[in-house]
């Protein structure tokens, strides 16, 4: 996974800037992102496949912002901010793209809320409720994904996934195992543990369990569960990032 | 090496190619070799053989000559009496008789006419040595000047002096975005980082572009000077070039030229005697369009899955392992040892104001020649397509031209008097792109060149952002439901809605260039789309409601 960290001859003072989200004004240091300093400041802007305490993906797209003067929209969350800074979060436009994104997601896999483990505690059917996505215009893609149980633990259901890549950093990046990560290209694009065996053969895995807890679907799930049972906690991450960085 | 050792190299070479009467050159370029260009050449070489003749007649192989639909290409020429004769479609069974006329008169039966504007009308930098020297030998090179831009530029000016002329030269990158070389020089030149790289992108994956491949398979050794010359004005010490495995034979030709400047000093370490030093080395892409993107490029040579990561960070500042990068493509590179040779106000002079120097076309499509060209900045696309291109064959109406690939447009006959710029090619919806043109006549359906430029975006996606890959999957499907004459014109709205959500928040150019042949063809063709489309009361009601 790429990572940028910080050139060893950056200067080590950070300055602090001014600018305006939403017609808030706000000040923050200057290597922060927008997303960060929104959230800070409780302006929420949607997002699916950030999540703190992990490396910035930037896949999801849900985060984007307008920041006056700049012909493009950019994502909030890989960002930073900049003095004098005008960020819109919420224009019509946004909220448009944001639904279309959304749709294009429901539509790209099997996603049946009705019966599925994590319905009522999963992040893209929250994300769907927030941004008033009532209806999928686009045609269904009605592809056949498998389901995995064959580990003892866990199962994947790929027809749940929405290929955030979340599991793959953290097993990556905290657990240290990599037993994830992606193969194909575009909507072929899938998650696979070693390569490409069942996850219950993977030589790799420590059984964790940090996957399930990320994924923000019902694509990684405790074994067991029944529909809507699966109840997830992500928020253990920050503070095992923090200890870490602490030592 | 100096500058006098260059010349001796050069001076000797050149009393080689006098003491020969005649020269025939044989194209051995991938184009002309899948046709069978290396048996000619065998067949030809030992014809001189066996009567006799090598003294006289030098058979050489040299790189491409451009019309590439007429080979394989054979050039004879005999300095005494200056002639030059090109021949066209030539086959093995036609080498006695090739070789016969060598001293008489030529076999009009397979002259190709070299004053027709497909030869005249061109102006070459890029190409100047192309089909004429041995892309195999350094000397030949040499013999043309090659290389004595580096050993110039090392011996007498300052890395800063090389990056001035490359500024005001006006060169800008040929990969596609257009930006200014200079100032992306300047950029990495003025990090203060121990370790920088340049890379040189040759992973060219536009459908139907090949004027990097015949660059690296006709002058190799360009390339090569050209990045040199990069590496010394940015103060970088390695370079890679980055090219698809589908290129075997110029994996190959850079190979050996690598081999050749090491030996002869112009790679390795301290280069001409100077404390400068810069090794080159080839990765092989495995294919992907994305991994042209530069960011995914790094990725790839980083060993990591070639998929492209958010800017800023800008390769420049934090590139290859982190560390500043110049990355540009292989015309880009081409040009950079004739600006440092002739300065950069005479490049400055060609083209327009804004687009200076020459740009490499490949022509294709419907159209009387197709194959390489060099045409100077600011020509309009009449002269390309009826020109040089000798218009439409059968008497067929011209329709459109599509630039850019899969991240251009199609444009029609009303802008064909616009001159090609970078900038009046975005204005009017496409883009000058890395160089394939294809012309299309009334015969092509603009929905379905649409829909294949869609499938191609489609199946090219990384799939790591979400509009890109799972829009251009949508995109292609109500495009094919148009095609088929299935769709409404609420599947029509729809597909424009996408067109402007996949645009504006894709990662990478990709995705956000995906969208472009759809609006092209919908801003200059849209009766050919709403012809299509099925009136179904019921449909328009819901979208009314
Ligand atoms: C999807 C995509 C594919 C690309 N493919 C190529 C390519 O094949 N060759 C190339 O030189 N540039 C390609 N580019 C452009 C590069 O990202 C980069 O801008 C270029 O290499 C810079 O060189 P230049 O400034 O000399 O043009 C591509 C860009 C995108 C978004
Ligand atoms: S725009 Fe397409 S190719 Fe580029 S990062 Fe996104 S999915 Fe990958």
């Amino acid at each position: 996974m790429p990572r940028y960290p910080a050139p060893p001859n950056a200067p080590a003072k950070v300055r602090v800037v001014t600018l305006r989200i939403d017609g808030q004004d706000i000040g923050a240091r200057e290597d922060e992102s927008v997303l960060d300093v929104a959230a800070e400041h409780d302006i929420r802007i949607p997002t699916l496949c950030y999540l703190d305490g992990l490396s910035t993906w930037g896949g999801c797209r849900m985060c984007m912002v307008e920041i006056a003067g700049s012909p493009k929209l950019l994502p909030a969350c890989s960002t930073q901010v900049a003095e004098g800074m005008e960020i819109t979060t919420n224009s019509d436009k946004l909220k448009n793209y944001r639904r279309m994104i959304l749709e294009l997601l429901f539509a790209e896999r099997n996603h049946v809320c009705s019966v599925c483990v994590s319905n009522g505690h999963c992040d893209l059917q929250d994300l769907a409720v927030e941004c008033g996505m009532d209806f999928v215009r686009v045609p269904y893609r009605n592809a056949p994904y498998e389901i995995d149980s064959s580990h003892d633990l866990f199962r994947v259901d790929h027809n749940r996934c929405v290929l955030c890549t979340r599991c793959v950093r953290v097993c990556d990046e905290i657990e240290g195992a990599h037993t994830w990560d992606i193969m194909g290209r575009g909507v072929e694009c899938q998650v696979i543990t070693d390569l490409n065996t069942p996850w219950g053969e993977s030589d790799s895995c420590t059984g964790c369990g940090k996957c399930v807890q990320v994924c923000p679907t019902g694509a990684l799930v405790k074994k067991g569960t029944a529909a809507g049972e699966m109840e997830k906690r992500d928020d253990f991450l920050p503070y095992l990032t923090q200890m870490r960085g602490n030592r | 090496m100096s500058l006098e050792e260059l010349q001796k190299i050069a001076a000797a070479a050149k009393v080689k190619a006098e003491s020969y009467e005649h020269h025939v050159h044989v194209c051995m370029a991938a184009s002309c070799q899948s046709c069978g260009a290396a048996d000619i050449k065998t067949q030809l070489t030992e014809t001189v053989k066996e009567n006799g003749a090598e003294a006289d007649i030098w058979v050489k192989g040299v790189g491409c000559m451009g019309l590439c639909s007429a080979g394989p290409l054979v050039r004879v020429e005999s300095p005494a009496d200056e002639s030059e004769y090109l021949y066209q479609k030539v086959g093995t069974e036609d080498v006695s008789e090739l070789y016969a006329s060598i001293d008489g008169n030529p076999v009009e039966r397979m002259r190709c006419q070299t004053e027709i504007p497909f030869f005249a009308r061109q102006q070459k930098i890029v190409l100047e040595n192309s089909g004429r020297i041995d892309p195999e030998q350094i000397d030949d090179y040499i013999a043309e000047g090659g290389y004595t831009s580096l050993v110039r530029a090392l011996t007498g000016m300052s890395p800063q002096e090389v990056l001035r002329e490359v500024s005001d030269s006006g060169l800008r990158g040929r990969g596609g975005g257009g930006y200014p070389a200079g100032l992306k020089w300047a950029t990495v030149a003025r990090s203060p980082a121990p370790v920088k790289y340049v890379i040189c992108n040759a992973d060219e994956g536009d459908p139907g572009a090949f004027m990097d491949r015949a660059v690296l398979e006709s002058d190799p050794h360009r390339i090569l000077e050209g990045m040199a010359l990069a590496a010394y004005a940015v103060g970088a010490e390695y370079g890679y070039i980055y090219i698809r495995a589908e290129y075997p034979l110029a994996v190959e030709r850079l190979k050996k030229a690598i081999r050749q400047a090491t030996r002869h000093g112009f790679l390795g370490r301290q280069i001409c005697e100077t404390p400068f030093s810069f090794e080159i080395e080839i990765r092989l892409g495995a294919g992907a369009f994305v991994c042209g993107e530069e960011t995914a490029l790094i990725s790839s040579i980083e060993g990591q899955r070639g998929q492209p990561s958010p800017r800023p960070p800008y390769p420049a500042d934090e590139g290859l392992w982190d560390c500043p990068t110049l990355i540009n493509n292989v015309e880009t590179l081409a040009n950079v040892p004739a600006i440092v040779r002739e300065g950069g106000e005479w490049f400055q002079s060609i083209g327009t104001e804004k687009s200076t120097g020459t740009k490499v076309f490949a022509l294709a499509g419907r159209i009387a020649h197709t194959g390489l060209i060099e045409v100077p900045m600011g020509i309009t696309l009449r002269e390309i397509i009826e020109e040089i291109g000798g218009g439409i064959p059968e008497g067929r109406k011209f329709k459109a031209v599509q630039t850019g690939g899969p991240s251009g447009g199609c444009l029609p006959e009303e802008n064909l008097d616009m001159p090609v710029e970078y900038d009046t090619l975005r204005a009017a919806g496409s883009i000058m792109g890395s160089g394939g043109m294809i012309v299309m006549d009334e015969t092509s359906s603009m929905v379905d060149v649409a829909r294949y430029f869609m499938d191609f975006c489609m199946t090219e996606s990384c799939g790591k952002c979400v509009p890109c890959r799972a829009g251009t999957f949508q995109m292609h499907g109500l495009l094919t439901k148009i095609a088929r004459g299935e769709a409404t014109a609420a599947d029509l709205q729809l597909l424009e809605e996408l067109c402007d959500v996949v645009r504006d928040t894709s990662l990478c150019g990709l995705g956000q260039t995906a969208p472009n042949p759809v609006v092209s063809t919908l801003r200059y063709f849209r009766h050919e789309y709403e012809e299509k489309l099925k009136t179904d009361s019921t449909d328009l009601e819901i979208v009314a409601s």
